[in-house]
């Protein structure tokens, strides 16, 4: 059996998954669960589960995944003790610090948090300007502003570093 | 009829104008800007051209190179689209002047319809009801508030030139007038070059319905029926249905009397609407005039069963109407949702990028008219129209009920979108009783968040998400050969090996083969 550690909207379980018979063999946080899952296509996953049946997909969404079921998403953090493959797909500074990038290009109008403030998930840590109109961008977590990345009045690319958060 | 027709647009209208020239046999012609050349709209075309870089202005705005790309391929007929040059009267004029004919209406009555001022000038004349006001740019302050006092407060600020609520400004009392009256100008001046700015009495809460008119060049001109397009945000439509649940027959043979009256002060010809505001009483104004096929038009098209940009076609080739007023039906109910790539987190941000999923719906009563596929990556350069939704029924709850069923097939992934918001939209008490205005979407997004799904319902979920999550990672992790989906192939297939090997790692397979050479 396979170990996962995932982390859902950051609530934590433990997922052993191993294949079997055609099919998988699942524990969730210890749970036995009976699941039928097959890929459609890449990132799109057919789960029968109790004879429901569910068709969930994976989106990338910057740094991290997000799990579709119907019309509500769900972030997801997997952690594969065992194979390196799941810590170097996500460009991580450290344990749990995550990057705030620019979502497309613009110019940075000024940073509303300092170094090592504190702040909430959702929280605006700097605007951008672009295409007229100013963007406020959000913090993806809780925790501390450990680095501001680019200095005010800085031209920034979609997808360029703009702060990270631990 | 055309042998070949350029169409001077992109995105979804461009390949609605592509697939009527099919349809009509004509070789369509596409233009694209450099971040347009994996555009659908170049995809489906009969014939491209490159017209130059990114911006509007390089390219799509840019009248001279797209009649010069006319000129080398041979085209007899341009169609404008929506937008762009669909509506700038010199463009419209260079046409015929270069012998290519313009789908649409001639370069005066643009004209005379183009300015909200000039237009409202000529409704004065031809005796059409509008919303009180000056008919001619404002000179001065003093002026405004002259006229302001005398229609009463509140009043609404508007550019001449231009709409999308660019140059908007509501005013509640005299001693807003001045700075509102000054920052109106400016932005008139930046978006559309003029800064004529004129004065309306604010109508409250109006409702916006609007009536497709269609007129030969011989003189015919029929009503087709109205739009309710009241659901906006910022004045940008996002919602739209015909019929009105305002407008029963005989309100509907009153504003369409007043649009073909508008239509012939105009000597309009082609495809045209005329938009009114509605007040509480049901009294309604003249707006303005749009001079140009609309965003919109599918609805009307569902509803009486005609192609609005095959006739506009047929129109410009010289055919007469061949039928008439008393021929004209409206039969069921349409809506349209316009999906746009949009971040409903972030105030509706544009939100441009790679399409890296796309799931779209079908099924009875849907048509899906769209300017974008799955690898696409959507350009920021332009309006984020992603594509049009829409659900028609034999009446208002089951276009309602198909377009909810749709919008649960509907997925897009690597960009943002407001589909979301059409769910809450659909679901919502006042809209399904049909009871909207134009502060209706400000109202439902202002107001408190709806209930995110019960918590028990979410947790269910939560755990199938972990679940999910760890089985893609595994996937990801292990050799092709072992997914699920090869086994059951494979076990299916029954070659050499067949069943007994399913389930066994591809690495064994392979050197058991390898083996067995």
């Amino acid at each position: 059996m396979t170990v996962y550690n995932v982390t859902i909207d950051g609530t934590e379980h433990r997922l052993e998954l191993e294949t079997a018979a055609g099919g998988w063999r699942c524990r969730l946080d210890g749970r036995e669960v009976e699941i039928n899952a097959v890929l459609a296509r890449p990132d799109f996953l057919s789960v029968i589960m109790e004879g429901k049946a569910y068709p969930i997909k994976r989106e990338r969404v910057e740094a991290d995944w997000r799990i579709w079921i119907g019309d509500q998403s769900y972030t997801a953090e997997v952690r594969d003790p065992r194979s390196l493959r799941g810590r170097k797909q996500r460009p991580d500074h450290g344990q749990g610090a995550r990057q705030l990038v620019a979502p497309m290009p613009g110019k940075v109008v000024r940073f509303l948090v300092g170094e090592n403030s504190t702040v909430e998930a959702g929280q605006g840590i700097v605007v951008v300007e672009a295409m007229k109109m100013q963007n406020e961008i959000k913090s993806p977590k809780k925790g501390i502003v450990l680095k501001l990345v680019v200095a005010e009045g800085a031209a920034v690319n979609a997808g360029d570093v703009l702060a990270i958060v631990e | 009829m055309f042998k070949k027709i350029l169409i001077a647009n992109r995105g979804e209208i461009g390949v609605r104008v592509i697939r009527a020239c099919r349809e009509l046999g004509i070789l369509s012609v596409a233009v694209y800007s450099e971040v347009d050349r994996l555009s659908p709209h170049v995809l489906n075309a009969d014939e491209a051209y490159p017209i130059g870089a990114a911006s509007a202005t390089e390219s799509y705005l840019n009248g001279e190179r797209i009649l010069d790309v006319a000129k080398r391929c041979g085209a007899d007929a341009l169609h404008p689209g929506y937008g762009f040059l669909s509506e700038n009267a010199k463009f419209a004029q260079a046409c015929t002047d270069a012998g290519l004919k313009f789908i649409g209406p001639s370069a005066a009555s643009m004209e005379m319809m183009g300015s909200k001022t000039r237009a409202r000038q000529e409704m004065e004349k031809a005796g059409v009801r509008f919303v009180p006001g000056t008919s001619r740019a404002l000179e001065s302050v003093r002026q405004a508030k002259e006229v302001a006092a005398q229609i009463g407060y509140p009043v609404m600020l508007k550019a001449a030139a231009g709409g999308g609520g660019k140059g908007m400004r509501l005013v509640t009392s005299a001693q807003e007038l001045q700075p509102a009256l000054e920052a109106s100008q400016g932005e008139a001046q930046r978006a559309f070059g003029d800064g004529e700015v004129y004065l309306e009495k604010a109508i409250l809460n109006p409702r916006h319905i609007e009536m497709q008119i269609l007129a030969d060049e011989r003189g015919n001109t029929v009503y087709l029926g109205e739009r309710e397009c009241s659901i906006q945000r910022r004045h940008q439509k996002v919602l739209e249905e015909a019929p009105s649940p305002l407008v029963d027959s005989e309100m509907r043979r009153q504003m369409g009397e007043v649009a073909l009256r508008v239509a012939k002060a105009a000597g309009y010809s082609n495809a045209g609407t005329i938009e009114f505001l509605v007040d509480q009483e049901k009294n309604f104004y003249f707006l303005e005039m749009n001079t140009r096929l609309q965003v919109e038009h599918p609805v009307t098209e569902l509803i009486t069963g005609l192609d609005l940009v095959e006739w506009q076609i047929r129109i410009a080739a010289g055919e007469e109407l061949p039928f008439q007023q008393k021929d004209v039906l409206i039969r069921g109910h349409a809506m349209e949702c316009r999906i746009y790539a949009e971040d409903p987190d972030n105030n509706y941000f544009p939100s441009p990028g790679k399409v890296t999923m796309l799931l779209t719906p079908a099924g009875p009563g849907i048509r899906l008219d769209s300017g974008v596929y799955e690898g696409w990556t959507v350009p920021i350069d332009y309006d984020p129209l992603l594509a049009k939704l829409v659900g028609y029924g034999q009446d208002r709850a089951q276009a309602v009920s198909r377009l909810v069923r749709a919008l649960d097939e509907f997925f897009v992934a690597g960009i943002k979108t407001n589909l979301g918001l059409f769910r809450r939209i659909l679901a919502e008490e006042d809209f399904l009783s049909g009871n909207v205005d134009t502060g209706y979407l400000e109202r439902l997004l202002g107001g408190a968040e709806p209930a995110r799904s019960e918590s028990s319902a979410r947790e269910g979920a939560a755990s199938l998400a972990a679940i999910a999550a760890a089985v893609f990672a595994a996937l990801d992790a292990t050799p092709k050969a072992v997914t699920n989906a090869a086994v059951s192939r494979d076990s299916a297939s029954n070659q050499g090996e067949g069943a007994a090997d399913a389930g066994v790692s591809g690495w064994k397979r392979a050197a058991r083969l390898e083996g067995l050479r």
